[in-house]
């Protein structure tokens, strides 16, 4: 039950001593129960009330924190509402049910997808490692090996002895122990503790799994993560929905962890479902996707997706400033400027690329707007760009002196020709989709 | 604490909207649930999915697509082949070649190309114009007569053209309208008040709100989605309990990432795969949001999402 902010304020000491950084004991209480601020801050608070209150401040959804990665924390269901938090994070699975040459190919694949988009690094940041039934043999050998690579690594493997053994060699590394179950959770909660690994809870059903977390968290292990995944992919949706939904609207804490979904063991292989379930998991609810493999062509749109969806909606996502040769461009080609909202960026340098046509694509610091918006905001005009000329050096570095200026800052022609004497200012087009032709019969 | 479950069934649902003629039709929305949530309420009309064919030939580079539609002698060969892929509820025919910026076909040779496609099946089907509004009001307006009787579902009436376009196909042909905004809930519900304040019922309207592909500012495909869908099952706002028709495909085979050739960027592999899963992706992620109907054009797309839907409804 969520407190009230009114509730709160009856607890505290009503001096408005600011102490805790806002003006009154009434603001500092309607803060706390949006979770906006911490009870902590408070230093008239005693424990007793604290624990009292714990509880019901606590957010709805924990943070497991695995390495330099954070999973959930997530306060609400749809992105519009309030930004989500911890984005979606892909493992590639391996298993002692293929064989040892599969499971090195796949090793030697993870390494593969490595890339930068817009300041951010992508690539595949788990291997999963499941001991298949019956197929106990070689897990500690294939957690060894997967363990020689430079990710974290979610353990698979429900017999207790068997985790033990393959956690003893996993050398230091951030590690999900994806085991406990309603038959075995006391002994591979002990285990997953002793080793500092976060613990995976599975169940035949979501009954069953809520009762195992509940289990868990009395025996005081609150460092969980809930394998989703059902027996099929409707149960799965069902599964994923129906934890994220009932932690954030239900407010039913037990719920309240991230979420694993092994789509490769829905998928029999075929890799364009496991594209299309990969999307639907990362929209959807998914902390942890598995796939048997993360291709470029995979990676490619996903990564995209998921950096479209957790983006901070008040935080416009930039390019960096500089010179984009495009085309195979040079000092001899034109110009174009524009602004280093990200979307401008792929929208413009995607029609000048299917042009044909060699251009220096110079994106200027513009605050990350887009072009009407950062011109209206005076981060875009006839100054910013002769600066911006200036302080990249671009008349050292280009001798072409055609510069296109985007169609809807038209009116900025004369005083950018003002600024930049020596160079041809021309007016480009007001849409994208027009710079084609435009490019086409500029060429002629 | 026993787990109680949380449950989002609505009061609210999304409008039914039928394309097509005699056993052959395809119904849209009529949910009461967010997409795919089966375990609040069955969903009666699973998503669909349109195969799109353009008269501007297809996609030359792509082997998957250029060898599926080899030998095609017309357009009529060509519906017939879209008809034919596995999954594929609807034909989706894309007027490329009309844009007065592009090869500016004519109305009549346009007419006359619909005409075959028509021949060429009897699965419902959607007619995508071209990139000019001005162009599209015309097309539209003789389309809607030569296709009449057929119900068609004719896509992109937009701010600019949409009096032209709903006063003719709508109201004189009896067609469906698709009404095209850019992503902002408040633009798409305006168009669709528009075209009903003409006289076109409710029932006969679908919505393209926008789409990019996955990576290029989805997340306001994403928002906008989920939003009209929140307040068309909510709060019961019936001017935007219309049906979301996406066309994925036009948008996902011009990205980069789907049309650079192997040979420049060796280190991403097939172009094929990245268009495939490019499209895929963007497909799925449509879906989730809440698109009724996408259209794509590769078989294997098809054969993936029309494979997800089955499992998932």
């Amino acid at each position: 039950m969520a407190l009230k902010g009114l509730d709160i304020f009856k607890l505290t000491p009503k001096t408005n001593c600011k102490q805790c950084g806002v003006p009154t004991c009434m603001a500092f209480s309607m803060k706390v129960a949006q979770g906006a601020l911490p009870l902590e801050k408070c230093p008239f608070i005693t424990d007793e009330v604290k624990d009292q209150l714990s509880e019901a401040t606590a957010p709805p959804m924990k943070t497991i924190k695995i390495g330099d990665h954070s999973l959930g924390g997530e306060t609400v269901l749809e992105r519009h509402e309030k930004t989500f938090v911890s984005k979606t994070l892909y493992a590639m699975k391996v298993s002692t049910a293929n064989d040892d040459a599969k499971n090195d190919e796949l090793l030697g694949k993870v390494a593969k997808v490595d890339y930068d988009r817009i300041g951010e690094r992508m690539y595949c940041e788990f291997v999963y490692v499941e001991a298949a039934e019956g197929e106990n043999a070689r897990f500690v050998d294939l957690v060894r090996k997967a363990a020689a690579l430079d990710r974290d690594l979610i353990l698979a493997c429900s017999d207790v002895g068997l985790a033990k053994e393959a956690l003893g060699v996993c050398g230091g590394k951030n590690v999900i122990l994806m085991g406990a179950d309603a038959s075995n959770y006391e002994a591979m909660s002990a285990a997953a503790t002793e080793a500092k690994a976060v613990l995976g809870v599975s169940g035949a059903s979501l009954e069953e799994l809520h009762d195992t977390v509940a289990a868990l968290e009395k025996l005081g292990n609150k460092n969980l993560i809930l394998n989703t995944t059902g027996a099929n992919a409707k149960e799965a949706f069902r599964n994923t929905v129906e934890v994220r939904r009932g932690a954030i609207k239900g407010g039913d804490r037990t719920f309240g962890y991230p979420s694993l979904v092994d789509v490769a063991s829905l998928c029999g292989g075929d890799a364009h479902k496991e594209a299309a379930y990969a999307s639907l998991f990362t929209a959807k609810y998914g902390s942890i996707v598995v796939l048997t493999e993360m291709d470029y062509a995979k990676a490619l749109p996903l990564y995209g997706l998921r950096q479209n969806i957790f983006t901070d909606p008040q935080k416009p996502m930039k390019v960096e400033p500089g010179i984009y040769p495009l085309n195979g461009a040079d000092e001899n080609s034109i110009c174009m400027v524009t602004v280093d909202f990200a979307l401008t960026y792929f929208i413009v340098s995607g029609e000048i690329e299917r042009s044909g046509v060699p251009v220096n694509l110079l994106i200027s610091d513009a605050g990350g707007y887009s072009v009407l918006t950062a011109w209206a905001a005076g981060k875009f005009s006839a100054s910013s760009i002769a600066k911006f000329i200036s302080e990249q050096n671009i008349e050292e570095k280009i001798k072409n002196r055609v510069l296109v200026l985007p169609g809807k800052v038209a009116v900025l022609k004369g005083e950018v020709q003002e600024k930049l004497p020596d160079w041809q200012v021309v007016v480009g087009t007001n849409e994208a989709v027009e710079i084609i032709r435009f490019l086409k019969e500029y060429q002629k | 604490m026993a787990l109680a479950k949380t449950s989002q069934k609505f009061n609210s649902s999304i409008s039914a909207f039928t394309i097509g003629t005699d056993d052959k039709t395809v119904t849209l929305g009529g949910e009461n649930v967010l997409p795919f949530y089966t375990f609040d309420a069955p969903i009666e009309n699973a998503p669909k999915i349109g195969a799109e064919i353009s008269d501007l030939g297809m996609e030359k580079n792509v082997p998957g697509i250029r060898d599926y539609y080899a030998g095609a002698k017309d357009f009529s060969e060509l519906a017939a082949k879209a008809a034919a892929i596995p999954g594929v509820d609807f034909v989706a025919f894309s007027l490329d070649a009309a844009d007065p910026n592009g090869e500016n076909r004519s109305v009549e040779e346009c007419v006359e190309e619909c005409r075959q496609v028509a021949a060429g099946t009897d699965l419902p089907l959607v007619i995508i114009g071209c990139k000019g509004t001005e162009k599209n009001e015309a097309l539209f307006d003789k389309i809607a007569d030569a296709l009449s009787g057929r119900n068609v579902l004719l896509m992109s009436a937009k701010e600019e053209n949409y009096k032209t376009i709903a006063a003719s196909a709508g109201l004189a042909y009896n067609q469906k309208i698709g009404a095209e905004s850019a992503v902002d809930i408040n633009l798409a519900k305006q168009l669709n008040v528009v075209i009903s304040q003409m006289g076109v019922k409710p029932q006969s309207i679908a919505m393209n709100v926008g789409v990019a592909a996955a990576g290029y500012g989805f997340e306001y495909v994403v928002s906008t989605m989920e939003r009209v869908k929140m307040a068309a099952l909510s709060q019961n706002d019936n001017m935007l309990q219309m049906p979301i028709v996406t066309p994925v495909a036009s948008e996902t085979w011009n990205v980069k990432e789907a049309i650079v050739s192997e040979e420049d960027i060796p280190e991403w592999g097939p172009q094929e795969e990245r268009g495939i899963d490019m499209e895929i992706v963007t497909a799925s992620a449509c879906l989730a949001s809440g698109s009724n109907a996408v259209i794509l054009r590769h078989p294997a797309s098809i054969a993936a999402i029309s494979e997800m839907i089955r499992e998932l409804v």
